[in-house]
Parts: C-alpha cells; structure tokens; sequence
C-alpha cells in the first residue's frame, strides 16, 4: 500500500482512524468516497488520526484516505473583504450555490474568486530590491480599503519585470531575478502565525464609541480583552457594537459555534451599516466567519485560526485590526469534544490539558508591531468567553483572564435591570489606562485621566454606600453621601448606560465622552455648593435642565449643546438655593 | 443491501450492543436486531471500525442474548415524510401511534438534518402575537424563533405552552400555525392533558404529534425530536406552513443522552453529562428558523424542567446559550397564585427588537417594555429592603416603585387561561395605564415624545 493512499480504520463521529497512510501532523487528508476535507491530530503507531471537517455519516470502514501534502491553509489575496466564510474558509454565498440552503458535504469551494481581474498599480519597478512583506502593488479592494500586495513572507530578490494592469489573482504579476514568481494571491498556514519585525508597546487607544469602554476601561490598538458574561448579560450585543463603530481599519468577525439567527442579523445588517469615519458601508472593511454551533464541530475548532491568520495578513499591509471571536467558549468546546473522542486524559472539566497554552497562543497573535516592510500594524482580539452558569471560575474564562489585559465583566444582573451594556464597573478592569494616558492628555483633554479617577472613585464610594443604604435606608444617610448617591445614579443612568439601539446614543466620540463626564462633575460641584447655600437636595436633583442634559444625550447635535445645557443647569442649581 | 444476519454479539452494555467481524459498516447506519422470541428491536451504529461496531438500542437492550442476529440495513435513518403527517399521532420512533395507516411517504428524509447555510437564513422579524402580556411586552416572540420555557417540576408551564399554542398569531396576517408536538418521557396523565386539550379547541386536526411517554425506551428520546424536527422542516420547506413546534421536557433527552454517554465509557463532563452536549442540542434547537426563498417557518417552544430550580444546571444552561432568550417560571409567582407565573426579570427575547415596533407592534413598545422592566426590577429589590427597615425609611419615588411592582404582579402579569389579550389595546396601554401610579420624573427610559402622547393623564389634559 503506498503511503500516499490509506484507508479508513474507524469513525467515531467527526474523528476519523486511517490505516496505511503516513502523513504529517497537521496535513489535510480526503476522506472517504466523497473526498470530505479532514486533518491529522494524532499519529499512533500505523494509525493516522483526522478530524474531519464534515458531517461523517454513512462513510465505512474501508474507503479511502488521500494525504494533499499540504497543512491547513487560507487563500489571502484580493476578495477577502465583504465575504462572509465556514470555518475552513469555503465562501458560504457560494455554498449556497452549490448545495442550496441546507450545508450538505463534499464541496469544495476556493476562499478566493480565482477569475475575477482586479486593476492591480506596481508601486515597484525594474531593478527595485524587495523582501518578504513589501509591497509591490495596490489593488482597490473596495471603495474604502486599498489591498496592498506583498512579497510573501520567505521570498525576495530584485524585481526582474513587474506589470500594472487588469489581472486575476493567480497570475503573476511580477517576477524577480532568480525567477519566483508573485501573484497576488498567497497562501498561509493557519495554525502559524504570521512573521513581524517586532512588537511595540500599546499606547494607542483603540476607540469604540462606548463610554463605558472608552473612558472607563480602554483597549489599546494592538491589546487584548476578554468579555465574559452568563447567557443574556448582551454579550453578542457588545461585540457587534465593537465591530461596528471601532476605529479599526479593517474588522474581522468570527462567528463561532452561535446562533444562525443571530449570525444572520449580523450578515443582513452590516452591509446597510454606514461607517462613521468614512461614511461607506462598513461591510467595506469587514471579514466575517460564520460557523453556527450546528456546523460540524472540527470546523468550529479550525474558525479561530482561520480569522486570526486573516487579520495578520491585513496587519502585515499596515492596517489597524479588530478581531472578534464570539465565542471562544464555543471553541474551546469543540477542542473538548474533539479531545474526548480521542480518548485523551481530560484536564480540568472534560477541557483538555493543553486547553491554556491553545488560548495563550491564540491571543499572543495579538499585537502592535513593526511589519515586516518596516510599518506599524495591529491586530487587538477581543473574545467572548460564555461561561457555563455566568461562573468565571471555569477553565475557559480563566484560561483567559491570565492572558488578556482587559477584562468587560457582563453581568446578569445589570442586564435583568435592563442596565446597557451591562458590564459591571466594580469588576471590569484594563491594564491599558496608564500606556494611553499620554495619548489622552495630548489628544483630548490634559485633565482626561483626572476626570477618570473621579468617576471611577464615584462609583467605588457608590457601592460602599450602598451597602449602608441596604441596612437602614438611604434617609437616614448625611446630604453629602446622599449627593454623592444621586451623582453616581447620573453617573450610570447617563454615562454608563447606552442605547446600542438607537439611532444617536449608540455612538459617542471620545470628546463627547470627556463632555459628558466633566457635565456630571460639575452637577456634583454645583449641587454642593447650593446645597452649603441651604438649597434642598430634591430641588438641586430635580432642576429640568438636568432632565434636559441627561435626554439631550439621545439627540442629533448634542455635541454641540452639550456646553449650553451645563452651564443652564448651573444656573437653574443656583437658583434653587435662592428660592429657600 | 445484502441482508446479511451476524451473530457475533461480543458485549451488551446499557443501550449498546457491541459485536465484531462484520463487513464494513457505515457511521450513522440503521441496523435491525431479532431477538430469539422473534421479536424486532431497531439501533442506530454509533461507532464502527474494522474489529468492532457499537450500536445503540432505541428500545433498550432487554433479551438481547448472544444468539441475536444482527441486520445493518445500509442506510441512514429516515422518516417517511408527507403532508399527511398533520393529523396524526406517531410513536416515538415514528410509527402510527393512533391506530391508522403507515405513513405513505412522498420522500424519506434524513432525520440528523443538514445544518442552514447562515448566509441563507432570512432574519425573523414578524411579531407573534401570543395574548399573553409578561410575553408580548417583555420578552416578544418572532417568527422563526427559538423560546424555551424554563420551568421546574410542579408549576404551569404545560398550561403556558398550550395557551400559546391556542392563541398565537400574527398581528398583520391571517396565516396560520400547525403545530408539531414531540413528548419525551413524559408521563401519560401530562400526555392526556396535551391531547385533550388540543382536541377541545380543534387544534388536533392541525397538528402532529410524535410521542415517546415515561414508560417508552428512554434511547428512543434521543431520535424523537429529530423525528418531529424532520417532519417540521417538511412541512415547512416543502408545504409553505408556519409550524410552531413544542417539545417536552428537554431535561427527560438530556438524561438520555447522558445515559448513553455513560454506556460508552466517556469522559463525561459537567454533571456527568458528556462533553457534546452543547453540539447536540444545538443540532436540535438550530433546527428553527426562515430561509430565503420559502415561505414557510419554523418556531420552537422547547419546554425544560430545572433540576432543583437550578438556572445553571447544564441543561438550562446550554440550551439558553443556543436559543434566542428564555421564559422563566417562577415557584414564588405560582405560589402567590398568580398565573401565568412568569418572572420577566431574567426572561429574555434576543430577538425581541427585530420583531417590535413602529409598523409591528407600536413605536413606544422598545421604551415601555424597559421602563417596566427597570420600575419592577427596582421595586422587587426595595421590597428586600423593606423587610429589614420598613417602609418608613423609603423616599417618594421608592415608595411609589414598591407599590408598582405588586401593581404589576396583580394586573399585568395576571391573566386568565383563556384570556387574549391583544397587543395595544390589551397590552401596551394597560402598562401605560399602571406606569401611570409613577411619577413621570422616574420613568426615566420613556422617551418625553411617547410620554405626550400615550401617557393616560396627559391623555385626560388634552
């Protein structure tokens, strides 16, 4: 029997035993009749062992098991934006195609259109030296992201004769001297990262219009945060919102093991979704990848790579990017079943041992770095972490939150009282603030990170109050403390609390966000020194101009306003104290 | 296919019949066993190789000896489909339960279900109507949805399940639900009550049923609801219906499919329950939904019972991570002797917001259902405080949420059995009618615009 042809052992739901074959760990084999995509584990003696990336019903013992040579890979090239793939990178519009609605197996698709032409522009010429990552040439990908071609990492040389003009994307368009040729279509491994010069410092803040995020626990670009939350607490939610209105250039989204449903909101919506910062379709620079939790389990186990491999090609061209991964539970799910099947000595939970070092890899693909054509790039990974019963003491979340520098606790109590985005403020945290604080002095304001501590302080006295206020009732507290609960109520139902639904509220710039902040801490100066005046604390707290300040927030223009409608509730607190 | 008998039974464990030497089988293929009375018994192969195959035993493996034979019959499992299935009742292996005819079939489809390509999924937006307020307001149903009610032993949720069955309908059509109903291991007296119920009000025409009672072999669970989900996306896909199924009681599958796990020696994971069982119930619950291109749709009212009132027990747990929100059913509401005892508080409708508003139910539906939602929240949470200090210590506004919250409990929450309720007239302006015992200054979430108009005592100015 030649190495290259086995046949099938044993099948035991997605994982597949081949006999007579001897592949490499990690190469893509066909199995059975129907040639379905699978990948080697595990090598045991004579047995190959594959995951297979389809439904594996109705195949025998006996058929056949091809070995391809090649380790899992992504096709990266022009057409990778605006499509919408599975897991193992098959375009689902072209599945639809093929199959119809129903994902049937067996197909085969390119992650890549092969045929179409794009207008490729050399930015190189004859005789130029190029290495591995420079760019040779613009493709207009869509209306909003150029594609830079670059020399495939491990390739070089002088360039012999480079061509502008209408290509596909398999063709060459330039050849160098000791005769490689480039198209500009590359393909990567998934499941190794893509080389960079090296990594810088974060101190860049990532910004996503949620005050909660922004002002309070702020990501950088190039950073990792981890969101955990029970079932409910709006997770799904928040990472849209993320994905939507963060000032990254280029957006990957990762649908992993959730709701069809959902995903279908996600992919009938993004593409009427305008961007703020350009005011095109965000679609324009958006990849997503939909494998929902009843597409087969070792291709949900694939998706991450497969995104993450993405997102490093677009950092590689110098573009800032966002990673979503929703969830990484579902992921470390399918790596459990995948590890029980195999009958491997679990870890903690069922999970398999090697269950923390798989995350950590995961999330070390984050980063800011130097390319390696001498440009800055990043990738900042943000995952979801769905924690069985809301417990963060399980081994995904906490897997995770030995990693990540940013932690968005939900919690399912903020979300019950219908407190959005429900992310707890005494339990979230970033170790971001102190590498960005510069940033925010020179962009924003110089007192920005000042105004910060005052809130966050707010909040932590709020809830030490409170406890007070469970025992015996908030009368019965001084004026003073009984201000400072009225401040923090302002301080979530105004600032923390965001309408991700509406239309104006769902977005707010970082200005606006220090605006907003600065209006609540001039309600407490204000209110303290009408209520030293003798005014009463009701009347300060119920001034209309307040009410007006704090519904102005939902309407257009309100960052112009903002200044007027402060300075007239600090009228109208003075005048409280004048009508005692 | 070749109709080969093997006697070469090696081991029986629980469920699972264990044999060697045979020619190669496939994954997933039906085999037939014949026991030595005689009598038939149907498994399903669940791992094969070329020394072994394990089968599991749909009706339990009682008398099976050594000497029975063995049939693999070379094929997946299937379920004759056809439009006669409305009407009938089935076992829960899909034979005629109800004493008529086999089934003829005008296809046979494969019951494991192909998953929805995600990009051809049409997102659900239409609002069902369910004439229950704690539903329509707070946690809205949309077509295409997936709503578990989460329940424990001995409260309503049979009763819940059945009014929505009766009562749902779409606000802006006339198109009606035929409803698929699947029963695992439930007991017979629940089935009775089922039946008749939906025999009373003629819903039973309209209806199929696939049964599988406490007393049925507790494997057969595992493939009665693929059975009734096949039959679903049948008449759905193929026929243009809206069907709406129920099962019940998923916590009766789960334990079987923890059986099984268990029979095989498998690493289980939490609470014993094996390692896929987020993929398996998955491969069920995802089994809802709209396509582009057809008309018809699929909604699922899957009912559980939480061990020991448990929210993260794994089976509430999981299933609330797949499916679009939950209704929780509350003891301490049923106890008070209000009906239905929904708790709003952690129910939730995630696709609530594509279902409501203007041109589907009301523009101020999205604000009124928060303002609820947060007045009765805080209220429910004054009444803890009120225990200790008494209501003395609370301010104005307080008092006024903690009045709110029993106002909400007794006349928005409760409703008759039988009691429709639509969605404006019925619904919407009763909330605004008892929101009307607060103060307009601490219904902070109502947008000033629908204040002015819907507010009841502005109503009365003007």
């Amino acid at each position: 029997m030649s190495e290259e042809n086995g046949v099938i052992y044993r099948i035991s739901g997605p994982v597949v035993t081949a006999i007579g074959i001897a592949p490499r760990m990690y190469e893509v084999v066909r199995v059975g009749n129907e040639g379905l995509m699978g990948e080697v584990i595990e090598l045991h003696g004579d047995q190959s062992v594959i995951q297979v990336y389809e439904e594996t019903s109705g195949i025998k013992p006996g058929e056949p098991v091809v070995r391809t040579g090649q380790t899992l890979s992504v096709q990266l090239g022009p057409g990778l934006l605006t499509q919408i793939y599975d897991g193992i990178q098959r375009p689902l519009p072209k599945l639809e195609e093929t199959m119809g609605v129903f994902i049937t197996r067996g197909v085969d698709a390119d992650g890549l259109d092969l045929e179409k032409k794009w207008d490729f522009n050399a930015n190189v010429k004859a005789g130029d030296e190029v290495s591995a990552g420079h760019v040779i040439g613009i493709v207009q990908e869509t209306e909003t992201i150029e594609h830079r071609v670059m020399i495939p990492p491990g390739k070089g040389g002088v360039v012999k004769k480079i061509d502008s003009g209408s290509f596909n994307i398999t063709e060459t368009v330039c050849k160098l001297e000791d005769g490689t040729e480039i198209a500009m279509m590359q393909e990567w491994p998934v499941r190794h990262p893509r080389p960079f010069i090296q990594k810088y410092a974060p101190d860049v803040p990532l910004m996503t219009g949620q005050r909660i995020l922004d002002f309070l626990f702020p990501l950088a670009k190039g950073g990792t945060a981890g969101i955990p939350g029970p079932f409910g607490s709006g997770k799904t939610v928040t990472q849209q919102q993320l994905a939507k209105w963060s000032d990254a250039q280029i957006v990957v989204y990762i649908g992993c093991g959730e709701r069809g449903n959902e995903m279908t909101e996600v992919l009938d919506e993004f593409p009427h979704l305008i961007d703020p910062n350009t005011n095109k379709p965000l679609m324009n620079r958006t990849v997503m990848i939909a494998n929902t939790s009843n597409m087969p389990v070792a291709a949900r186990e694939a998706s991450v790579y497969t995104g993450v491999t993405i997102a490093e090609y677009f950092r590689d061209m110098g573009y800032n990017v966002a990673l979503m991964a929703d969830s990484t539970s579902r992921w470390a799910e399918a790596m459990r079943e995948i590890s029980s099947r195999l009958e491997e000595m679990p870890g903690e939970e069922g999970y398999p041992a090697y269950l923390s070092s798989r995350l950590a890899e995961f999330y070390e693909r984050a980063g800011r770095v130097q390319t390696l054509a001498g440009d800055d790039g990043s990738v900042s990974v943000i995952g979801a972490v769905s924690p069985p019963g809301g417990d963060i003491s399980e081994p995904v979340s906490q897997g995770t939150l030995r990693i990540v520098k940013v932690f968005w606790g939900l919690d399912a109590g903020l979300a019950r009282q219908r407190h959005f985005p429900a992310i707890n403020w005494l339990s979230s945290y970033s170790l971001y603030p102190q590498a960005l604080d510069q940033w925010y002095r020179d962009n924003i304001a110089s007192d920005f990170p000042e105004v910060r501590t005052e809130i966050s302080t707010l909040l932590q006295v709020e809830a030490e109050l409170q406890e007070i206020v469970q025992l015996v009732g908030s009368d019965a507290l001084p004026i003073d403390q009984q201000l400072t609960l009225e401040v923090a109520r302002m301080i979530r139902e105004f600032f923390l609390q965001q309408n991700a639904f509406h239309d104006v509220d769902t977005y707010s710039d970082l200005k606006l966000q220090y605006d907003m902040a600065r209006a609540i801490l001039s309600f407490q100066e204000e209110a303290k020194k009408a209520i030293a005046g003798g005014a009463q604390l009701e009347d300060v707290v119920n001034v209309p101009a307040r009410t007006d300040l704090m519904r102005g927030r939902f309407e257009k223009g309100y960052n112009d306003k903002i200044g007027e409608l402060v300075s007239e509730m600090g009228k109208q607190i003075s005048s409280s104290m004048e009508a005692n | 296919m070749s109709g080969k008998e093997y006697r070469t039974i090696t081991d029986v464990k629980g469920p699972l019949v264990f044999l060697n030497k045979t020619e190669p089988v496939s994954f997933g293929e039906i085999v037939q066993l014949r026991l030595s009375d005689g009598s038939m018994k149907n498994g399903q192969v669940l791992d094969t190789s070329d020394d072994q195959v394990i089968v599991q035993v749909f009706e339990g493996t009682a008398s099976v000896d050594r000497q029975t034979g063995v049939k693999f019959l070379g094929d997946v499992f299937k379920l004759p489909v056809s439009k006669d299935l409305i009407g009938r009742i089935l076992d829960g292996a899909g034979r005629p339960r109800d004493g008529g005819p086999e089934i003829v079939a005008d296809d046979m489809a494969d019951i494991i279900g192909a998953a929805i390509n995600p990009y051809s999924r049409q997102s659900p937006e239409s609002f069902i109507q369910t004439g229950i307020s704690a539903i329509d307001a707070c946690t809205s149903l949309v077509r295409g949805q997936k709503l578990p009610i989460f329940s424990a032993s001995g409260l309503p949720h049979n009763d819940i399940a059945l009014q929505i069955a009766r009562q749902a309908k779409l606000v802006d059509s006339d198109d009606d639900f035929v409803v698929v109903f699947c029963a695992m291991g439930i007991t017979a007296e629940e089935y009775n009550f089922f039946v008749h119920d939906l025999e009373r009000t003629g819903a039973l025409e309209n209806a199929a049923l696939f049964v599988n009672l406490a007393d049925d072999p507790a494997v057969e669970r595992l493939i009665t609801p693929r059975l009734a989900l096949t039959a679903a996306e049948y008449l759905a896909f193929e026929h243009d219906y809206h069907v709406l199924v129920i099962y019940t009681d998923m916590t009766n599958y789960c334990e079987s499919l923890r059986q099984i796990g268990a029979a095989r020696e498998e690493v289980p994971g939490r609470r014993g329950y094996p390692g896929y069982m987020y993929t398996d119930l998955a491969m069920l619950y995802e089994r809802a939904g709209l396509v582009k291109g057809k008309k018809g749709s699929i909604t699922q009212f899957p009912i559980l019972t939480m061990p020991g009132d448990d929210i993260t027990h794994p089976i509430p747990d999981l299933s609330g991570y797949i499916t679009e929100g939950q209704i929780v059913i509350s003891r301490e509401l049923h106890q008070k002797g209000i009906y239905p005892p929904i708790n709003v508080l952690p129910s939730l409708s995630r696709l609530m917001n594509a279902g409501i508003g203007p041109g589907k139910t009301r523009e101020d539906h999205k604000s009124v259902s928060d303002q609820l939602y947060a007045a009765y929240a805080q209220g429910r949470e004054l009444r803890g405080l009120v225990a200790i200090v008494g209501e003395d210590a609370l301010n104005e506004r307080d008092l006024q949420l903690l009045k709110f919250s029993d106002i909400f409990e007794d006349q928005f929450l409760r409703q008759g059995r039988d009691e429709d309720r639509t969605i404006h007239e019925g619904t919407l302006d009763l909330a605004w009618k008892l929101l009307a015992n607060i103060d307009t200054k601490y219904l902070v979430r109502l947008d000033q615009k629908w204040i002015d108009k819907y507010h009841p005592t502005d109503k009365k100015e003007e």
